[in-house]
């Protein structure tokens, strides 16, 4: 039998009901191989006493009824968990420790999961590299010294390496979807108002979604059938008819529509990236698809915009971090300067940044010019794609301009780092689903990935056309254990 | 009691070397939204408790907690609107206000700034010399903030996060106030307003409503505003008063002196009996408004607001106007009736009690004379009158119908307050009935007269004076209980 850390989570889901394998054993595969990758540094905080502790007592008294029975998952640091340290990858939540439970993770736990650990994620998920992190960099199980993307890293690499048989991301911009790419995983983003934003730390509220990351689209089909749910704790949470996306998956997608945008052909953009979306559209055509080529005219404005609606919510969402009542406070002579202590100490380089900007489009006189106008462009590129879908059913675009970077290659200069999120970023300001599936290859060997984006609540029609493209593309990691002694 | 112009409202004007300035006023009144939950959490609004007892995770802003809007609060803004006869708007915005503070956990308040809920409306005032509307510019929901304790501990400051979250309606008047008089009648015609309503119970002593005053100054007659100063959070009317009399008096001299008036925001010190300036304009807060992410625009159809405004009671000024015409009372007497929630449905109470033969003017005048100066005295409200009034209509139809004197109600009245006794037992028990059988008070008024045999002729001569003599002694022989209108008939015939 195959290690059982390499199956995938449907493999392990139909071992562990044909009572082939234990929780618990699977628990322990995890831990062992999670024990021997710490030179990922994809953990933040372990949770592995705990669950084997919990394994047992799922395999002492067993429910097979349940989605994920004795699955032990290990989720980004994003993500609120009821007694255990969570840090959001900041060193002003260093030390705190939720009494409550984020609805997505509930979701994951009523269906039998079990919590193996934090994952390291860029600092209040503002990055696409993982260095925000106040824990350090994470290493890309692809090679050494390779960013896994971000901001959900830590993720991506415990996903990647096979330390955690599925993980759940959050994608404010790309988060989800970019570290896939560069992973040569499958990361889904849903709908907004798809899955609860309750007990997720927040960075722009308005952008913000969980999903699921796995090896394969299967896998994702069965995550987002669990942690996708009506929530009345999140006022934008989203009462609609969620399919039983893992049984209604399909690869039937004959004479479905799929439209390419003409305007993500951008400058500069390296061939491979050009050369893997003909590819994809190859693909496509031979799943039965129509390709159709469409326009979405306000592309190019999205990056700017985002990079304003986003650092507003974000300079707002993080005020709450301020020493009075949880998390780190330094030491001050006064309020303001305990103010101004605490948050220096607390938050890093790239956050102070965002919080900067996110002050600065929002001050008076300069918010109609800025938050304002970005609001404005925001629905016209929500414009776009409504018009684009009288036309097709989906998108099919790369999901990054770029394959994985080298550690420290990009961290000084932001805006070419803010550049690593222009395919991705529409589909958070317009609200949509979208994928990215692994595609490919560059020169180096390294992964790309193509996005494949979906209408408003439409996840099934995209899951459906990733399942089908994913058969014929038949991508495989190539991971050598690099990290390991 | 609520309601009661004792003095003439004379124009409220400062005269300074000839000039003749008014005093232009606008209030930001902060009214607790009555409510057992907070605006949007579960928490208890109740006032009292323990610090830091009804906090939720919400309410304290832990990481990833969100706010879910509280609908019960959002139609007692709406009633508050409908009772202001203000427009309800069909969408608005929660937006955040931006800014530090150890008692704002969010680092922003919840509040609606481009889009409230209510829009404009008006409120009339009853003055001594006549009516005045004032208008109300907008009336918005937003969360209250926690509570800063700084003189428990000497070296920390303390934070109670009890309020924090709890929910307010902000009404904003137009500068229409023009003296303390008319801020004074504002203030309790709004109170009165929202109590009838049940939206808000306008308890000043437990911060359930504050008000921001703004004041400016300018020359009788001028239209043009002048530079406005924002006194902060009074909490009584009797300060908002005092600040707006140091404040107009403090603006009039720096005008009379040439100088220019900063606009800033200033504090009362009710020690001091003065405002000072706590920030200027140049420091104000960009407060960076911007519309909250979390909470999606509210949609109000004008289904739910018929639905609500089905739902009101009648009004101060409704329940006047009936007064007025139904109990043929003076204006002057409705409007000291309607002021609170509680005095109208006493006294309506009371009317229903007296029954057909019901005298109006002995109800008023027993309710805003005896009463009143038993709750005054008692410093209670009449919602827990001693009396209640079923016995209260029991008195005064006893003095209607002959069985006992105003004097002598009067003394029952007393003897009542003790337990809310009931009149016509006090009168039996006591043997207080008045005496009214001819035959008995002709043989009580001829043994006066035998024994006052000299004083009688001294009458008859023509000292009409000593009529009165005659009326006293019956009364004092009779207990006081001789029936005073036959005490004068039989005494004229006899004499």
């Amino acid at each position: 039998m195959t290690q059982i850390t390499s199956l995938s989570l449907f493999e392990l889901i139909k071992n562990i009901k044909e009572k082939k394998i234990s929780s618990n054993e699977v628990s322990k595969s995890f831990i062992d191989r999670s024990e021997k990758s710490k030179k990922l540094n994809a953990y933040v905080t372990e949770n592995f006493e705990n669950c084997l502790k919990l394994s047992k007592e799922f395999d002492n008294k067993p429910n097979f009824d349940l989605k994920l029975p004795g699955i032990p998952i290990a989720v980004k640091d994003l993500f609120c968990t009821n007694e255990v340290r969570t840090t959001a990858g900041s060193n002003i939540l260093n030390n705190f420790v939720p009494s409550y439970e984020s609805t997505v993770t509930q979701n994951i736990w009523n269906e039998g999961g079990i919590l193996l650990g934090k994952l390291n994620c860029d600092e209040f998920a503002m990055g696409s590299s993982n260095e925000t992190s106040f824990f350090g960099n994470v290493q890309n199980p692809i090679a050494k010294d390779l960013v896994p993307g971000g901001s959900s890293g830590g993720s991506s690499s415990a996903l990647a390496a096979n330390l955690t048989p599925v993980t759940i991301g959050t994608d404010t911009g790309g988060s989800i979807r970019q570290p896939a790419s560069f992973t040569g995983t499958v990361g889904l983003k849903p709908t907004y108002g798809s899955c609860s934003r309750y007990g997720i730390v927040a960075f722009a509220s308005s952008l913000d979604q969980a999903g699921p990351m796995s090896k394969d689209v299967k896998d994702s089909s069965i995550l987002l059938e669990v942690i996708s749910s009506f929530d009345k704790k999140d006022s934008t949470s989203i009462d609609y008819k969620r399919n039983n996306y893992s049984s209604d998956l399909t690869r039937n997608i004959k004479g479905i529509k799929i439209g390419i945008p003409k305007e993500y052909r951008v400058d500069g953009m390296p061939d491979e990236i050009e050369s893997l979306w003909k590819k994809g559209i190859e693909y496509a055509k031979d799943c039965g698809a129509e390709i159709i080529d469409i326009s979405l005219p306000h592309t190019s404005y999205a990056l700017p915009t985002y990079y304003i609606v986003a650092p507003a919510e974000a300079s707002s969402n993080l005020a709450r971090y301020d020493g009075v009542k949880y998390g780190l406070r330094s030491y001050g002579e006064s309020l303001i300067d305990m103010y101004e202590k605490t948050r220096s100490e607390g938050f890093g380089e790239e956050v102070k940044r965002r919080i900067m900007i996110g002050t600065y489009v929002l001050s008076s006189g300069y918010y109609d010019a800025y938050y304002l106008k970005a609001q404005k462009v925001r629905q016209l590129i929500k414009q776009d794609f409504d018009q684009a879908y009288n036309k097709v059913d989906a998108i099919l675009t790369p999901s990054t301009p770029s394959s994985a970077f080298k550690i420290g290659e990009k961290s000084n200069d932001p805006v070419s780092m803010y550049l690593n999120d222009i395919f991705t970023v529409p589909v958070n300001l317009a609200g949509l689903p979208g994928i990215s599936i692994p595609a490919g290859t560059d020169k180096n060997n390294y992964p790309l990935g193509l996005q494949i984006i979906g209408k408003p609540f439409d996840e099934q029609t995209v899951l459906n056309i990733a399942y089908s493209m994913e058969e014929k593309i038949n991508y495989k990691n190539n991971i050598t254990d690099w990290w390991m002694e | 009691m609520d309601g009661i112009m004792s003095k003439k409202n004379l124009e409220y004007l400062i005269e300074r070397n000839d000039n003749i300035y008014e005093v232009v006023i606008g209030l930001e009144v902060h009214a607790q939204v009555t409510s057992n939950s907070k605006l949007f959490s579960s928490s208890s609004t109740k006032f009292g408790a323990e610090p830091n007892t009804q906090v939720s995770l919400v309410d304290a802003a832990f990481p990833g907690m969100l706010p879910v809007i509280n609908e019960y609060c959002v139609k007692q803004a709406i009633k508050t609107g409908i009772g202001l006869k203000a427009k309800i708007n069909n969408k608005s915005v929660f937006d955040r206000k931006n800014y530090f503070y150890a008692d704002l956990p969010q680092g922003y308040q919840i509040s609606q700034y481009k889009y409230p809920i209510v829009g404009e409306g008006n409120v009339i005032l009853d003055m001594p010399e006549g009516q005045k509307q004032v208008g109300i510019e907008r009336l918005h929901l937003e969360q209250d903030a926690g509570k800063s304790i700084h003189d428990v501990d000497p070296s920390n400051t303390l934070v109670d996060l009890n309020r924090s979250g709890v929910a307010l309606m902000e009404i904003v008047s137009k500068p229409d106030l023009r003296s303390p008089d008319e801020v004074n009648a504002y203030i309790k015609k709004l109170r009165s307003i929202m109590r009838y309503l049940g939206t808000c119970d306008g308890n000043m002593q437990e911060g359930s409503l504050r008000a921001d005053v703004n004041v400016s100054v300018r020359i009788k007659g001028s239209t043009d505003l002048g530079t406005r100063c924002e006194i902060k959070n009074v909490n009584s009317i009797k300060f908002m008063q005092m600040a707006i009399i140091y404040e107009a008096n403090r603006q009039v001299d720096l005008i009379e002196k040439g100088e220019e008036i900063d606009q800033e925001t200033r504090l009362f010190d009710t020690k001091k009996n003065e405002t000072r300036s706590m920030r200027s304009k140049e420091d104000a807060h960009d407060y960076r408004y911007f519309p909250d992410p979390d909470l999606l625009p509210l949609e109000i159809t004008d289904e739910f607001i018929d639905k609500l405004k089905s739902e009101i009671p009648e009004l101060p000024d409704d329940k006047k106007k009936r007064f007025i015409d139904e109990f043929k009372i003076s204006p002057y007497e409705a409007t000291i009736l309607v002021s609170d929630i509680d005095t109208a449905k006493y006294f309506e109470e009371v009317v229903a009690k007296m029954g057909k033969n019901r005298d109006m003017k002995l109800a008023v005048n027993w309710i805003t004379g005896e009463l009143f100066a038993v709750l005054n005295n008692k410093s209670i409200e009449i919602a827990e009158s001693p009396i209640s009034a079923k016995n209260l209509a029991k008195l005064i139809n006893l003095i209607k119908n002959g069985t006992i004197s105003g004097k002598i109600a009067k003394t029952i009245f007393e003897l009542m307050l003790d337990g809310d006794k009931d009149p016509q037992i006090i009168v039996e028990e006591k043997g207080l009935k008045q005496q009214s059988d001819p035959k008995a008070l002709e043989a009580l008024i001829d043994k006066i007269i035998n024994d006052n045999r000299e004083k009688a002729i001294e009458y008859k001569q023509g000292k009409e004076k000593l009529f009165g003599f005659f009326v006293g002694q019956a009364m004092k022989v009779s207990g006081g209980k001789a029936n005073p209108q036959l005490i004068n008939e039989i005494l004229k015939k006899k004499l």
